[in-house]
């Protein structure tokens, strides 16, 4: 039997946490050893994508298959056999390491959770060339995370995340709580790995910069639901959507004589709540070329090569409005 | 930037140590710095390097156990071992701050209003209705909607941005002469900190206020800044006009910085990000030594044996502390304008 072609297929994931909206009809698929970064602000949901894809959360509708085999609703028990499949690493790994374990028994704990019952010795054994595979010394096994620097822990989570020989890993703002320089090495270590093992990987991240060094595909996902996806070439290039135009323009570029010529897309400060989102399209609020269909019907996702955007005025060949030429002082009026 | 004015601001050998139980952590050592009427000053460095100490000291906010020592003059006014009262007078009216994290930094059981209007109350003997009406204009001066309604909002009422607006408006109600923002925009998304970086810049332009801003974010330094001042571990390494530095970086460290930063039309197929090996150090003492030797590539025995003036490499105002200084450092930002 060959392998299933899909590390991930999510199709019409819905979570609420009572009456917040978080996720609301998200669908999304990641080939094998492909880099999807999965970008939005703070309140977007990106995150909790990452959660019910780990199933940290119980999605409340909609399906996750894993290569193929639907983990959405499996009991605990079930689940078992498939958490090796999939890693997380998170954003603060000051918080998601055990102060109390051993950085060795850390990274070994992954293999300890499927039930395998290895020595002492073999333990060691794995855990050296993890640790070896993420820039760390075999020593650094026997030491304490508080013992470690930012960078050096993140890492130490990436070791754990891959000891299992996961076919995906989701890495929810693995950089963002690092300084530039120690982000840089991070980023890169990401890069080897993927390159030299080849899982695939969901890049959760409000970082832009670090997605277009990183990823293969992009989605950008906006309260709850993804506006626009498509390959990382033709999102920076060719942004459909509205608001990828305006999130591609707001974020500075570390070059004073380009930045000057850029016009920022300024859009309203409110991001509307997850509990009571707008009608018809959820942008529409702080859209700058937000028109009255836009208030009473939820925009279709027009096909873009492999991707699409939904928004009313994106044309049926796939070119988009420019966000740009709308008066910006209507927005903030 | 050159003016023919005095500076408002006179930053000249400051430094601030803490005794810690471990003994000494020297965390500024030696800092000038002119911050012209009218001036945006960016102060970039990773976490550690000082850089908040800096802005916490020129107004006295550091814990009384902190030894500071040189010399910080507002228009003249010393400020550095200035009495309590003396300082009481001059934070809010001539020196202002904003942080990152603007919930912290308001009272959430007052209106907005009632906190714009105590500062008011306080430094401009206002009336209570007259600072009122006050708020309303500042909160619309910092690009706030419906300003008369969001004047009697808490805070838990408005969005992360809104807040930082807030702060702003609170900051600028006596009209300072200079604003310090220690990394306003960190804790923002991209698209609200676009309009707060223009809110900074619509203040200097109009009211003429000088603003040195914190940030570890390179792209916001370039996207407003007109002067840099780089630091690393206590000390400035490098400090230029704003396109003189990410086009000619002449430190080591700056130039590293620069390279580390993930840049537009860069993908990991094709390029690496430059690493720059170790960590910042703590430091207990200044050694007579350059403090970057040790993850310097350029560094050999001078780099080890002393520490390396603040001089001038060539370009207008552009200074660095650097025994080796990178010659052509060809970094993306570069590149990109070839």
């Amino acid at each position: 039997m060959t392998p299933h072609p899909n590390a991930l297929e999510i199709a019409d994931l819905v979570m609420h946490f009572g009456p917040v909206r978080a996720v609301d009809g998200v669908s999304l698929t990641i080939p094998r050893g492909r880099v999807t970064a999965l970008v939005g602000e703070s309140g977007s949901g990106k995150s909790t994508v990452g959660r019910c894809v780990v199933r940290l959360v119980e999605p409340t509708a909609g399906t996750v298959r894993i290569a193929g085999t639907d983990v959405t609703h499996l009991s605990r028990r079930r689940l078992r056999p498939h958490r090796g499949a999939v890693s997380i690493v998170f954003q603060d790994p000051a918080a998601s390491l055990d102060p109390r374990m051993l950085v060795g028994e850390i990274v070994a704990e992954p293999l300890r959770l499927a039930g395998k019952r290895i020595s002492r010795r073999d333990r060691d054994a794995r855990v050296a060339p993890q640790l070896e595979r993420v820039g760390l010394r075999a020593e650094v096994a026997r030491r304490y995370p508080h013992e470690l620097s930012g960078g050096q822990r993140q890492r130490v989570s990436i070791a754990r995340a891959l000891i299992s020989e996961p076919m995906l890993l989701i890495a929810d703002e693995p950089t963002s709580a690092l300084d530039v320089s120690v982000q840089a090495s991070v980023l890169n270590l990401l890069a080897d790995l993927q390159r030299d093992i080849g899982f695939a990987c969901l890049f959760i991240t409000h970082d832009l910069s670090a997605v277009e060094y990183l990823a293969d595909d992009i989605a950008v996902m906006y309260l709850g639901q993804l506006v626009e996806t498509g390959s990382r070439e033709r999102i920076f290039a060719r942004p459909a959507h509205p608001y990828t135009q305006a999130l591609l323009s707001a974020a500075p570029v570390a070059d004073p004589v380009r930045q000057r010529h850029r016009q920022p897309v300024l859009l309203g400060d409110d991001l509307p709540s997850a509990l009571d989102p707008p009608s018809g399209c959820r942008f529409r609020t702080r859209c700058p070329l937000a028109f009255d269909r836009c208030a009473t019907e939820v925009p279709a996702q027009t096909a873009i090569g492999d991707g699409m955007a939904a928004c009313h005025l994106v044309r049926p060949d796939g070119t988009g409005p420019d966000v740009r030429t709308a008066d910006p002082s209507e927005v903030l009026s | 930037m050159t003016t023919a004015s005095a500076p408002v601001l006179e930053i000249r050998d400051l430094s601030v140590s803490f005794p810690t139980e471990t003994g000494t952590v020297s965390a500024v050592d030696g800092v000038s710095l002119d911050l012209a009427a009218g001036e945006i000053v960016g102060m970039v460095g990773e976490s550690g390097c000082g850089k908040s100490v800096t802005a916490m000291s020129l107004a006295g906010l550091l814990p009384s156990s902190a030894r500071v020592t040189g010399s910080v003059r507002l228009d003249g006014t010393q400020l550095v071992g200035a009495r309590e009262s003396a300082l009481r007078r001059v934070r809010g009216r001539e020196i202002a701050y904003i942080f990152q994290e603007p919930m912290t930094s308001l009272n959430p059981v007052l209106t907005v209003g009632r906190q714009i209007g105590e500062v008011l109350q306080v430094h401009e003997r206002m009336s209570r209705r007259a600072a009122r009406a006050r708020a309303v204009e500042l909160l619309t001066l910092v690009g706030i909607p419906s300003a008369a309604q969001r004047v009697d909002n808490y805070p838990h009422q408005l969005s992360g941005g809104m807040r930082q607006r807030v702060m702003i408006a609170m900051a600028v109600a006596c009209g300072p002469k200079v604003l310090v923002a220690d990394e306003p925009t960190t804790a923002l998304d991209v698209t609200v900190q676009a309009g707060i970086l223009q809110v900074l810049r619509d203040l200097r332009d109009r009211l003429g206020t000088s603003v040195l801003i914190i940030t570890h974010d390179l792209g916001v330094i370039a996207d407003i800044a007109d002067r840099v001042v780089v630091m690393y571990a206590g000390r400035v390494v490098e400090r230029a006009p704003v396109d003189d530095l990410f086009a000619h970086p002449r430190h080591r460290y700056t130039a590293g910085l620069l390279s580390a930063s993930p840049q537009p039309g860069r993908h990991a197929g094709t390029d690496r990000l430059t690493e720059i090996p170790g960590l910042v150090p703590v430091l207990a003492s200044q050694p007579d030594a350059c403090t970057f030797a040790d993850r310097c590539p350029a560094a050999d025995e001078q780099c080890r044996a002393a520490a390396p003036p603040l001089e001038d490499v060539g370009g207008t105002d552009h200074v660095a502390a650097c025994w080796h200084p990178c010659i052509t450092a060809p970094t993306a930002a570069q590149e990109a304008n070839r």
